[in-house]
């Protein structure tokens, strides 16, 4: 007997749906028996995540705050992925969202709520584009692979954020009140620049709603127009996106811009949202990793800009169920265990959509010569 | 001399390029056979996590434990990076996703976490450690002592490793093999070379020799046990390989490099220069950019690119 993998000339629509789901439960046993060995109750584990995570009282709140930065991120990588773009510097390109939208905030003391949101939304999102064109513009006029590139710009960006707070007198930091002389921090941004929330009982984020939003228009950008289209042709072949005489550069100079506007648009909303201010701390910001998450996320959505937003608010609850839980009985480490194991096991089960799979008795047994066995 | 600030700041290089140098070696022999494997940061924490598991919990002569708890490291990093090569290899999934899945998955807030918290690891400084020998009592000679005799068991390995690794992929037929393997697959398959078992021996060595990486830190350099102990060491391993045309000898240069960038902040601290350390931190990461373009550009990309088939699924039917 031995396995044979063969090319689906056709892939039934159920499998696109079964597989993933498959996925996700065999991810969820190997977890089960890590926890088993590790003597944990995986039953009461996971019952208490789901509890924490969207069924206590709030948590389904916090697991929508949890997921407003993913969403953001998770479409940034979706939309760059798409084109095989590999930009990986959603966290950089969120630092400078950041930079960007605080800025904003700070100058236009005074204004309208609505002023000043619109403006902070413009200059995040300026602003992570103009950093995820640096990695764009290597790769486009110098082709120099943008994997690392935008990857070790997540470093100077996260640099660049703590020098302004902790090692300068920038126009970010706070450099007058009481507190600001005791631990380095960025100046407060004005009430005005607070952004609203939606809902009573489930509370939901401004920057959520932006979000959903800029996920329908990813959708109708990606599959409705020309520019669409194009993108996906550059990314299935290349060489047939040239011939035709398709402008590739400044594909991937828009590509990488709107990738990186959407990352930026996510460091915005942390801003207008919940931070009011430019967060340096390495416990703030910067601990998360919500770039880096965002991969996850738009893997797991097939880089589909719905199937993102769902994504989102499901790592949202599995990362508040992990600080929810947090503490002696909780083993630490568990939500990324979880988050990369269901990366694999989905990744993996890519392979049973696109192949099929045969056991197959071996005719050839006989006259095989001995180099062909394990085959 | 030997305080003078270059021989101080050359030493701390070699001692803090010492892993980088191991898990780059490591990425080089996953690279060279074609397989890029983006979870170096998780395999070095895996190694870490489980050397110094090892070294607090097996009893014995210092000396002994030390090497079983390289072992050990060693083991943990092959462990997780098989997981890697199955998901690659044989389910031929996408290599940078599956990279960075492997970093999660084993990384700071992932399984290396885990096992710190569940083995008890944090708060508890280190049993037993590597401290710098002087070799050939040349220590306290002029210049090249502190640099080159007055340092650890792990840095001596390394040397060794470096010269192993030249003459393995340069000299020998399983060293050519691999390099047919990666640059171009389906020539190789034609002769009879097996690319899956090449592919999955060269990315269980990298991750082998990652896990020893991952131990420098957690064994001589902060010989204790934090979550994310590696502080972003493994990016800089992908980009060092990068910033050595695949050369393993390069790799030696380029990893002390790096590491003397990021010891001088220390070390200039120390003699009262108030400098904003965030720019030298910087400097390795943009010189990683800035010799990136340079590679890239025309002329060194045909006479130093990387492997033809680097990051590319093989699949004997589809030729």
């Amino acid at each position: 007997m031995s396995l044979r993998i063969e090319r689906r000339l056709t892939q039934p629509r159920w499998l696109s749906v079964a597989v993933p789901l498959g996925s996700l439960v065999v991810a969820f046993v190997l977890i089960a028996v890590v926890l088993l060995a590790t003597g944990h109750n995986p039953v009461t584990t996971y019952r208490d995540m789901f509890e924490a995570a969207f069924t206590a009282p709030g948590a389904l709140t916090q697991t929508l705050i949890g997921a407003t930065p993913l969403l953001f991120t998770g479409l940034a990588a979706a939309a760059a992925f798409r084109m095989n773009l590999f930009n990986i510097g959603g966290e950089g390109q969120l630092y400078f969202g950041a930079i960007g939208s605080s800025a904003a905030g700070l100058l236009l003391v005074g204004q309208s709520t609505t002023v000043l949101i619109a403006a902070m939304i413009a200059a995040g999102m300026a602003a992570g584009a103009a950093w995820a064109l640096i990695p764009g513009f290597l790769r486009a006029y110098l082709s120099t692979n943008e994997i690392i590139t935008s990857l070790m710009l997540n470093y100077v960006a996260g640099l660049i954020l703590t020098y302004l707070i902790f090692d300068s007198h920038s126009y970010w930091r706070d450099t007058t009140s009481a507190s600001a002389a005791v631990f380095p921090v960025g100046k407060a941004l004005p009430d005005a620049a607070n952004w609203p929330t939606l809902g009573s009982g489930v509370v939901v984020p401004f920057g959520l709603i932006v979000g959903v939003a800029a996920a329908a228009l990813l959708w109708v950008l990606y599959s409705r127009t020309r520019f669409g289209f194009e993108v996906q042709v550059m990314s299935d072949s290349p060489r047939a996106a040239r011939y035709s005489g398709m402008r590739t550069r400044r594909k991937i100079l828009a590509v990488m811009a709107l990738s990186g506007a959407l990352a930026g648009l996510g460091g915005a909303s942390q801003v207008g949202d919940f931070l009011h201010t430019l967060d340096a701390d390495p416990k703030g910001l910067r601990a998360y990793g919500y770039g880096y998450t965002g991969i996850v996320v738009a893997a797991l959505a097939r880089y589909n800009p719905f199937a993102v937003v769902l994504v989102a608010v499901l790592l949202g609850g599995l990362q508040n169920a992990g600080s929810a839980l947090q503490g002696p009985d909780f083993p630490s480490g568990l939500v990324g265990v979880m988050s990369g194991m269901i990366l694999f096991t989905t990744l993996g089960g890519e392979l049973l959509i696109r192949y099929r799979v045969r056991l197959q008795r071996r005719q050839r047994e006989a006259v095989a010569p001995a180099s062909e066995g394990g085959r | 001399m030997n305080n003078s600030i270059l021989v101080v700041v050359i030493a701390s290089g070699v001692a803090y390029g010492t892993p980088l140098l191991f898990a780059a070696l490591g990425e080089l022999l996953a690279e060279r056979s074609g397989v890029l494997n983006l979870g170096v940061e998780g395999m070095m924490l895996s190694g870490a996590v489980m050397g110094f598991w090892a070294v607090q919990r097996i009893g014995g002569p210092g000396g002994t434990v030390l090497l079983v708890a390289v072992l050990v490291a060693a083991l943990a990093g092959a462990a997780v990076s098989l997981l890697f090569a199955f998901i690659v290899i044989t389910l031929r999934a996408n290599q940078i996703v599956s990279g960075l899945a492997l970093t999660i998955f084993a990384g700071a807030a992932g399984l290396s976490s885990y096992l710190g918290n569940d083995l008890g690891l944090a708060d508890a400084p280190a049993k037993h450690q590597f401290a710098p020998v002087d070799l050939f009592d040349l220590g306290d000679a002029p210049i090249v002592g502190p640099i080159l005799f007055e340092q650890t068991w792990l840095v001596y390995a390394s040397w060794a490793l470096v010269a192993l690794t030249a003459v393995y992929l340069s000299r020998t037929r399983p060293g050519l093999n691999v390099r047919a393997v990666g640059e171009s697959p389906q020539t190789a398959d034609a002769v009879g070379i097996s690319v899956t078992a090449y592919r999955y021996a060269h990315v269980l060595a990298g991750g082998a020799l990652a896990g020893v990486g991952g131990a420098c830190f957690s064994l001589a350099l902060t010989p204790q046990w934090v979550d994310g102990i590696t502080g972003g060491a493994g990016w800089i391993a992908i980009a060092l390989v990068i910033f050595a045309f695949w050369r393993p000898e390069l790799c030696l240069v380029g990893a002390y490099f790096f590491g003397a960038f990021q010891a001088l902040p220390f070390t200039l601290q120390a003699r009262g220069v108030t400098l904003a350390p965030e720019l030298f931190q910087a400097l390795p990461y943009v010189m990683t950019v800035v010799v990136l373009v340079v590679v890239s550009s025309g002329i060194a990309k045909r006479r130093l690119g990387a492997p033809g088939a680097l990051g590319v699924p093989f699949v004997r039917e589809e030729r």
